[in-house]
């Protein structure tokens, strides 16, 4: 590293020129004095500020040492990233709010899908049914007690609002057929003798009303010669079942559905 | 003696007080350190020289400080702040280079 310690435009030697050196020279002890504090108070300074300046650097991760044109690219950089990360942020929050409300959705078609399936299966009679209603058992000594009668009752009872009845061990459906002879009556293939036992779940007391009406089923039964007894009950099990068959050419119509 | 005592101090005040560079200050405050430090270096090699003088060593460490600083700030003014940060610190760097290299000789004779 080539030198020339006379270059005179560099400060640091400038100390070196002999004519400074003189100058100074004469100078007394308390100057001098003076001077070697002037210098250490530079050189604290100087230490101080050191320190400082690489104690900044390395906090600010070179930030605070950044030029303001660099400090601009880099806000604009992260204001870039934090769109989009926000943008991000919307999308998915969005998207969870699709799926949470999905979920709800179909949790509660579901539960209505259950509940309309057991209200229908109660209606359709495939499964066992429970409820306040009545026992009507009807004796018929003379064997004169038609299926009329029976058909009669059925649909008393249903017009009252029966939501479940059997006859006997015969569940009662849709397709429900009384047929037979008076003695002897067939219920959906099934025969039965008397005494016959209904039970049906509704309002007791309704469905008790309609039988007794005059004209009606107890009426009937009582003219055949037989006899009527209701019984309301708070807890009718209806337990028959009916099998249930698959429509063979009915199919749910596209626009009824929803 | 005194002159590195009182680095030491600074050192040790800077490390204990922990302060943090005022906004105005932060452009100046690295090339004023390297103009100090460039000072420091010629003063030390004058002092090996012989030709060590307080005065001179004052005003040069000041006004190397100074000029340092009003670089910056012009370069600043200019839209050339980096640039001239830059050449300050090189002309610096190689000036200490320098004074290093002469004081290396007058302590290890090579």
């Amino acid at each position: 590293m080539p030198e020339q310690p006379g270059q005179p435009e560099e400060p640091g030697e400038r100390a070196a020129r002999p004519a400074d050196s003189e100058a100074a020279a004469p100078q007394q002890p308390t100057s001098n004095r003076r001077a070697g504090m002037l210098i250490g108070l530079l050189c604290l300074l100087l230490g101080f500020a050191l320190v400082v300046q690489v104690r900044s650097t390395t906090d600010a991760s070179g930030l605070g040492a950044a030029r303001q044109e660099d400090l601009v690219s880099i806000l604009d950089d992260l204001s870039a990233r934090e769109d989009r990360l926000r943008q991000d942020i919307a999308t998915q929050e969005e998207l969870r709010d699709r799926l949470v409300s999905g979920d709800d959705q179909s949790d509660t078609a579901l539960a209505e899908a259950l509940l309309r399936e057991q209200q229908l299966a109660i209606l359709a009679g495939t499964v066992a049914a429970e409820g306040p209603g009545i026992e009507l058992t009807v004796s018929d000594p003379g064997a004169e007690v038609g299926p009329e009668v029976l058909l009669n009752a059925i649909q008393e009872l249903r017009a009252a609002g029966a939501e479940a009845m059997q006859v006997g061990d015969v569940r009662i459906g849709v397709s429900s057929a009384v047929t037979g002879r008076a003695g002897l009556l067939v219920i959906d293939g099934i025969e039965l003798t008397a005494p016959y036992t209904i039970r049906a779940i509704g309002d007791p007391q309704t469905l008790e009303i309609a039988l007794n009406i005059p004209g009606g089923v107890v009426n009937t039964v009582s003219r055949a010669g037989g006899e009527a007894t209701i019984e309301q009950q708070d807890a009718v099990v209806v337990s028959a079942l009916r099998p249930v068959d698959d429509p063979e050419y009915a199919r749910p119509a596209e626009d009824e559905e929803d | 003696m005194i002159p590195a005592f009182a680095l030491l101090i600074g050192v040790i005040l800077g490390l204990v007080l922990d302060p943090t560079v005022p906004l105005w200050l932060q452009p100046y405050l690295p090339i004023a350190v390297v103009a100090a430090l460039d000072a420091v270096f010629g003063g030390v090699r004058a002092w090996l020289d012989g030709l060590f003088d307080a005065k001179v060593f004052v005003v040069s460490f000041v006004s190397n400080v100074l000029v340092a600083a009003l670089i910056v700030f012009l370069g600043d003014k200019l839209g050339v702040g980096g640039q001239l940060s830059t050449a300050v610190v090189v002309v610096l760097g190689i000036r200490i280079f320098g004074n290093a290299a002469a004081i290396r000789r007058h302590v290890f004779r090579a």
